[in-house]
């Protein structure tokens, strides 16, 4: 009696291993396939993203290869090393791309990508992710809305630290009626993130290339 | 329905408007309510449910003789994993910005309740045939739900239809967007979850219309008279 119940559940056992390793076996073959072509694309849409605020004439390095870790940085809003791309002309520093976190948005984290120009004036700003409200808070989004180039032409010398403010709070910067959470999160960023390429221009030029995406 | 008397008449009219997955079922409104905003994010992830389960339907229904009792669910949920995962890898490799719209609702069909509920219900019992047309027909149900609410919602909600086509079908579909309200300024409750549910609420309740009407008249005349796809109400 006993025999035939543990050869009845080990034949199951059997049966669902074989099923795991088959299954198993098809996820390896589809990733391994897909794994380039994925890693690929995800160059190309970083790529096409980077392309909106920082024109690709202006350099002509691969800057997609010639990016480094930053450390975390209250500046930048990450908790984690995050590249950065750095174009060059003719081995001179161009511009850097940081990858910047508001953490105070209206409904949580709004993950952005600021370009700024050696000379600290910003090239342009684009928000990647957010989950501000539809209609109200996500006119952040450039396929929303144009606000988002107000940041372009903008530099610390410019605009004093007073200045970088929505104008609802007595800084320099537009918003719309309704929504000043989300805006004053994004001009804090910005902000921060000039402060920080000021404050470590050299570094991020000179740090060796430790690319994402080799 | 026996295993002797699989009529495919009777497996369409059953996945695609008598027991409606979406509408009637009420099954896997998670992704239903979330992603039917406009109709291509809403047709994309139906029909990647309905492929789903017709691959899901079809392997269960070849193994279904060889996988003992006590042990079918956790088989099914591996093969439906498997199948899940498979489409998820390929939709990101060569529908990247879908991917990114549909997000986590890709490998959420996994837990939709109507790809195990077919394996169970119908391809453990079915040859293999019979069972991927059935996968397919009830994924096509809910694809055809997804696509009259996100139609709904996109139309009051923005003005448009088929907006995002680009993003499943490449940059030179974008002509195929259709403004139907020019310089539309939106209305946000329709985005917002609460138009999900007051649209599928509205389609319900449209159906239920339809069928009462057709039993109505089915009442009046002789049923000799009816199309043989009908009497089933």
């Amino acid at each position: 009696m006993s025999t035939s119940i543990l050869r009845h559940a080990s034949t199951s056992a059997g049966i669902l291993t074989a099923f795991a390793i088959v299954g198993t076996a098809l996820l390896a073959v589809t990733y391994l396939v897909t794994r380039p072509i994925i890693a690929e694309t995800e160059k190309q849409a970083k790529l096409a993203l980077i392309g909106q605020i920082l024109p690709r004439s202006q350099y002509d390095n691969d800057i997609i290869k010639d990016a480094a870790l930053l450390p975390p940085s209250a500046e930048l809003g990450n908790k984690e090393p995050t590249p950065v791309y750095r174009a060059s002309k003719q081995g001179r520093p161009y511009a850097a791309v940081l990858e910047v976190v508001a953490p105070d948005g209206y409904s949580g984290k709004i993950r952005m990508i600021v370009a700024i120009k050696a000379d600290g004036v910003v090239s342009g700003v684009r928000v990647v992710t957010h989950n501000e409200t539809p209609g109200l808070g996500d006119y952040i989004d450039i396929a929303k809305n144009a606000w988002i180039r107000i940041f372009e032409g903008k530099s610390l010398s410019k605009y004093p630290d007073r200045d970088w403010k929505v104008k609802k709070d007595g800084g320099k910067f537009e918003h719309m009626a309704g929504a000043t959470v989300t805006p004053r999160a994004v001009v804090k960023a910005v902000h921060k993130s000039l402060k920080y390429f000021n404050a470590n221009r050299d570094n991020i030029f000179s740090l060796p290339a430790d690319s994402p995406h080799p | 329905m026996s295993d002797s008397t699989i009529s495919y008449k009777e497996i369409i009219w059953n996945g695609l408007w008598k027991n409606n997955a979406g509408i009637v079922a009420l099954l896997g409104l998670c992704p239903l309510l979330a992603v039917s905003s406009t109709v291509v994010n809403g047709v994309s992830l139906g029909l990647a449910t309905a492929l789903v389960m017709a691959c899901s339907n079809g392997a269960v229904s070849v193994v279904r003789n060889w996988v003992p009792n006590e042990i079918r669910i956790p088989v099914f949920i591996l093969i439906i994993a498997v199948l899940v995962t498979i489409i998820q890898l390929a939709m990101n490799a060569y529908m990247q910005p879908l991917y990114l719209v549909l997000g986590i609702f890709v490998p959420l069909i996994v837990v939709n309740c109507n790809v195990l509920g077919r394996a169970e219900a119908f391809a453990s019992k079915n040859p293999v045939l019979p069972s991927m047309v059935d996968g397919f027909v009830v994924g096509f149900g809910l694809t055809l739900t997804l696509g009259v609410l996100g139609a709904m919602r996109e139309v009051f909600g923005k003005g448009t239809l088929f907006s995002g086509i680009d993003l499943a079908l490449g940059e030179s579909a974008r002509q195929f967007v259709i403004t139907v309200f020019p310089d539309y300024q939106g209305f946000l409750f329709a985005i917002l979850p609460p138009g999900a549910f007051l649209g599928l609420g509205l389609i319900i309740a449209g159906k239920n219309w339809i069928d009462q009407r057709a039993s109505k008249k089915a009442q009046m005349q002789p049923a000799a008279d009816l199309p043989p796809s009908s009497v089933t109400a």
